[in-house]
């Protein structure tokens, strides 16, 4: 080969890289939030596309970060609780929960047992509060606008009653150490049972609207699917886990504190793993709360609602780590105390933040359409993410 | 035209075919918008809807157009600003010639074309191009996959409402769309020609998926991908505001008022009533 037969091939090649080069096309980069209807909230997700399909997402959060581990350790323990009502802001009574049974298992405080069942009770109250309005918000997210309005104008009927209790719609601030605020207002019990029974009107009423739909079922089975041990091991929780058919519920597993060893109840679970198990199991989740709720209020004993606790609350020295099954799923407090006023340390470990590192995993290769089925059925609440 | 017995000369004839056919559109428009949008969604979703303005919230619409004319007019910064403008108008455009070609009365219509139904469906798809205009001009890339998705579904269901017209026609023997009323009106059931003949008896399966093509035509539930609001947050429509959104608005629920008009005139008989003469 001759010295410009070698140029001109060095040349030619030289032109098609150039060529190729021009040619390549690179993936749309699309920016979904962090004001979008569908992250409900500040969650932001940067996608690369391929056309409609998603070559790779990753969620940004941060946009609505509070510091509240920070803020906790110089409040006080009563001071804290009105916090972390913040955290998970549809189920705010739950937040409350393990934080106190975790600073009394710190102080080796016997609450009464009225205390537990009315907590036990207004945990559940809190669940089906937030959990309701998922069922009608997964509606809105495909495009049905009618569930969502069924959900808020029934979750208002149980919010009513927690706030009869508490005082307080969204935030309770209900739960001392020790046992509760208040005890229960008259007449409350009946009319608790009927609101039960209303949700479960509204249950069977979502159920028709969209479980038996064509159009939700084609958009939500097989999208989404998390296989149970990619879930366990990206640390899943709660019905997100559940529906991959991990029978794994810590209000049976650890029931520290609350008492439903004693109620006569069911963990459902679906073995599919896609957004339709998913909005399945929760359904069925919100049906067997009402019946707990039904049971405790059948069983609440009679007796004190608050333990005999010191006038200042002064935690003494030593590490708690109580987690419960909230709303969302696991949700942990980890107290470090050194016998102040105040918690020395205090790591929050929510259900949200967990259950959405799932999602670089799971949107690769979805379409854009099943990123808003993803997200919306993985179900996260921001405050629970960012806390 | 002579409805009202006076001859008139073709200019006169012309300027008041264009008053009425600009002010029936937004009149469409804004009683579909209202009964359909505010007050049925409403009562299916146990809410009331508007109820101030006006008795019954009547006139919210009127309200909601007012305040879109006040609204500042916003090119977003990297738009292709002529387009951008085009857009509206292009798909408002299309509804318009949709209108000429729909016969209300034995002389109630427009321009009778001896194609009317082919040149119907014809400008009818003229709104895909306003569209494709909108979001790519949107400088958006929500704005762009909205617009692609619409693209793509309305040339696709083009096809199943093209087919079920054409079973129609067929019957009816032409494309003219007052012959096609005066077939029904002139037809007769096995001798018995007291009501016509609407082509519905013969045609209801052309007759439901007309309904669903033009559903699908005009982004409604459950078609609405093009303009989903909680993934690509109302598609091509997305960076519009003020009177250029509003034309979307008219286009979409006058072009519904045309359609309707056009599977009333194909399958139940249009405007003949039984009893009285064509």
């Amino acid at each position: 080969m001759s010295q410009t037969e070698q140029l001109s091939y060095i040349a030619g090649q030289a032109a098609d890289a150039r060529l190729n080069l021009e040619l390549e096309t690179d993936g749309m980069v699309i920016n979904l939030g962090p004001q979008h209807p569908a992250t409900h909230g500040t969650l932001r997700l940067v996608a690369r596309l391929e056309g409609e399909e998603v070559v790779e997402a990753e969620p940004i959060m941060g946009y609505m970060h509070r510091g509240y581990e920070k803020l906790a350790e110089v409040r006080t323990y009563l001071q804290v609780t009105a916090l972390i009502n913040r955290i998970d802001w549809l189920g705010s009574f739950a937040n409350e929960v393990p934080f106190i049974l975790g600073a009394e298992q710190l102080m080796e405080i016997e609450v009464p047992d009225r205390a537990r069942w009315i907590r036990t009770l207004l945990f559940e109250l809190s669940r089906i509060a937030n959990i309701s309005l998922f069922l009608g918000e997964m509606g809105l997210q495909l495009g049905a606008v009618t569930p969502a309005f069924f959900a808020f104008r029934d979750r208002e009927f149980v919010l009513n009653q927690i706030e009869q209790v508490t005082g307080g719609r969204f935030h309770p601030n209900f739960d001392r150490i020790g046992g509760l605020k208040d005890d229960l207002p008259a007449g409350w019990i009946a009319e608790t049972k009927s609101v039960m029974k209303r949700m479960r009107t509204f249950c069977d009423e979502i159920e028709d609207l969209l479980v038996g739909n064509e159009v939700f079922e084609t958009r939500m089975r097989g999208i989404g699917v998390i296989p149970a041990e990619v879930g366990l091991s990206y640390g899943l929780s709660g019905a997100n886990i559940r529906a991959s058919g991990v029978d794994w519920d810590l209000r049976r597993d650890e029931p520290v504190g609350l008492v439903y060893d004693q109620l006569d109840w069911k963990v459902w679970t679906h073995p599919d793993g896609d957004s339709f198990a998913r909005y399945w199991v929760r359904v069925q989740e919100v049906r067997e709360a009402t019946k707990m709720v039904e049971q405790i209020l059948d069983g609440l004993p009679s007796g004190p609602i608050m333990a005999k606790v010191p006038r200042i609350i002064k935690v003494p020295k030593g590490e708690a780590y109580i987690q419960t099954e909230n709303p969302l799923g696991a949700m942990g407090y980890y107290i470090i105390s050194k016998g102040d006023l105040t918690p020395f340390r205090l790591k929050i470990r929510s259900a949200s933040f967990n259950n959405i590192s799932i999602t670089p995993w799971l949107l690769k290769g979805t379409l854009v359409p099943d990123i808003i089925t993803i997200l919306g059925s993985l179900y996260f609440i921001l405050g629970d993410i960012d806390r | 035209m002579s409805i009202f017995a006076i001859e008139l000369a073709f200019w006169q004839q012309t300027i008041i075919k264009m008053v009425v056919v600009a002010a029936v559109i937004p009149a469409a428009a804004l009683v579909l918008g209202y009964v359909f949008l505010l007050k049925m969604m409403s009562f299916m979703q146990s809410r009331l809807g508007p109820m101030e303005a006006g008795p019954h919230g009547t006139l919210q619409l009127l309200a909601d157009g007012l305040k879109f004319l006040q609204k500042e007019d916003i090119f977003p910064d990297k738009a292709d600003r002529r387009l951008f403008a085009l857009a509206p108008v292009v798909v408002l455009v299309s509804t318009f010639l949709l209108f000429v070609a729909l016969p209300v009365s034995p002389e109630g219509i427009v321009a009778r074309l001896d194609t009317g139904i082919f040149y119907a469906l014809a400008v009818s798809s003229l709104s895909v191009v306003g569209i494709m205009i909108a979001g790519w001009s949107s400088a958006n890339k929500y704005a762009l996959m909205g617009s692609l998705r619409a693209a793509g579904q309305l040339i696709a269901y083009e096809l199943p409402l093209v087919l079920a017209v054409v079973g129609v026609v067929i019957q009816a023997g032409t494309l003219d769309l007052q012959g096609i009323v005066l077939a029904q009106a002139n037809g007769e059931i096995f001798g018995w020609g007291a009501i016509g003949n609407p082509f519905i008896l013969t045609q209801f399966v052309g007759f439901a998926i007309f309904l669903t093509a033009v559903q699908a035509e005009l982004t409604q539930p459950p078609f609405d991908m093009p303009v989903a609001e909680s993934e690509i947050v109302g598609g091509y429509q997305v960076e519009y505001t003020g009177f250029r959104f509003l034309f979307f608005f008219m286009a979409e629920f006058g072009t519904a008022f045309v359609f309707a008009g056009l599977a009333s005139v194909l399958f139940l008989g249009g405007w003949y009533f039984p009893g009285f003469d064509t």
